[in-house]
């Protein structure tokens, strides 16, 4: 059958609390996330966006990706949430002010979007995934393995093209965000 | 093998989907421009999530040069094009509300034929 993160992790301990600890970030990250569609009020949405984020985070943790998981914590919960709440507070004169969908618009909404997820589900069910190996990836970890140690030297060779089209991305991104941004003499 | 009790990359895709169709469902219902954003950024998560979870699971090393981080390293990059992409759109909706004193999606029809 299918691995469990039981099977792959090798912490005794995390095995038995490692259900109970999944369903209850899978619970907060869900219930915010849709606490999201149903709520009107920005400010309210973008804390349950940062309890959204943090939930993730808790799941990256989770299928060994630490470095991942302070990614996300610093770089989303850290950065790109500061900047909604500061773009909130800069874009509406009144932040408890509620522009209401129309109910058809909400209507129409809510089913694609259910819609996209029984897409998503029968490709699960219908798709016959590779069997998973902890043998295999276990057998190529070597005595030392440092996750973060491999990502960087990852970045910086196999990846090297990427990450430098990313570093032009955010350069251009800076400089156009800034200019953009900027205050005009009228 | 419990389905319930030993969690398993299902588990993470249904995590997943949910995200995704609330990500959807955000970015449909509503009219305020940072809600908008606040979806795409939903979407990109559940993309996230899927990446390491499929990295944790399925990955399987079937060439010498593969290092078994791709998930990884196409989830820091997403998580980098999204700050990027919150920025820009911070800005053109900072712009928006300078010359329209509001963020309502439906007034920015200017350009519309």
């Amino acid at each position: 059958m299918t691995t469990t993160l039981a099977q792959l992790g090798t912490d005794a301990g995390l095995q038995q609390v490692a259900p109970l600890l999944f369903y209850a970030v899978a619970l907060v990250t869900v219930l915010s996330a849709w606490a999201i569609v149903l709520s009107q009020n920005i400010v309210r949405m973008a804390v349950y966006l940062l309890l959204t984020l943090t939930g993730v985070a808790g799941m990256y943790f989770m299928l060994d990706a630490e470095l991942l998981a302070a990614i996300q914590l610093i770089v989303y919960a850290g950065g790109t949430l500061i900047l909604i709440v500061f773009g909130v507070m800069l874009t509406s004169g009144n932040p408890f002010l509620k522009l209401r969908p129309k109910l058809w618009e909400v209507f129409v909404a809510v089913g694609l979007s259910l819609f996209i997820m029984g897409l998503l589900l029968f490709a699960k069910v219908t798709t016959h995934l590779p069997e998973p190996s902890a043998t295999i990836e276990e057998a190529n970890k070597p005595a030392g393995y440092d996750l973060v140690h491999e990502i960087g030297r990852g970045l910086l060779s196999v990846y090297l093209v990427p990450f430098e089209v990313a570093a032009v991305l955010l350069l251009v991104v800076m400089i156009g965000a800034a200019y953009m941004a900027r205050r005009r003499a009228t | 093998m419990n389905p319930v009790f030993d969690i398993s990359l299902h588990h993470f895709l249904i995590v997943s989907f949910a995200l995704a169709g609330a990500g959807v469902a955000t970015i449909l219902t509503k009219r305020n421009a940072i809600g908008i954003l606040i979806g795409v950024e939903l979407l990109l998560n559940a993309a996230g999530v899927n990446f390491i979870a499929f990295n944790k699971f399925l990955w399987h090393n079937t060439t010498s040069t593969s290092t078994g981080l791709d998930g990884m390293v196409f989830t820091i990059f997403i998580i980098v094009v999204a700050a990027a992409e919150a920025a820009v759109a911070l800005a053109i909706f900072l712009n928006f509300y300078n010359n329209f004193s509001t963020v309502d999606v439906e007034k920015a029809d200017e350009l519309k034929g």
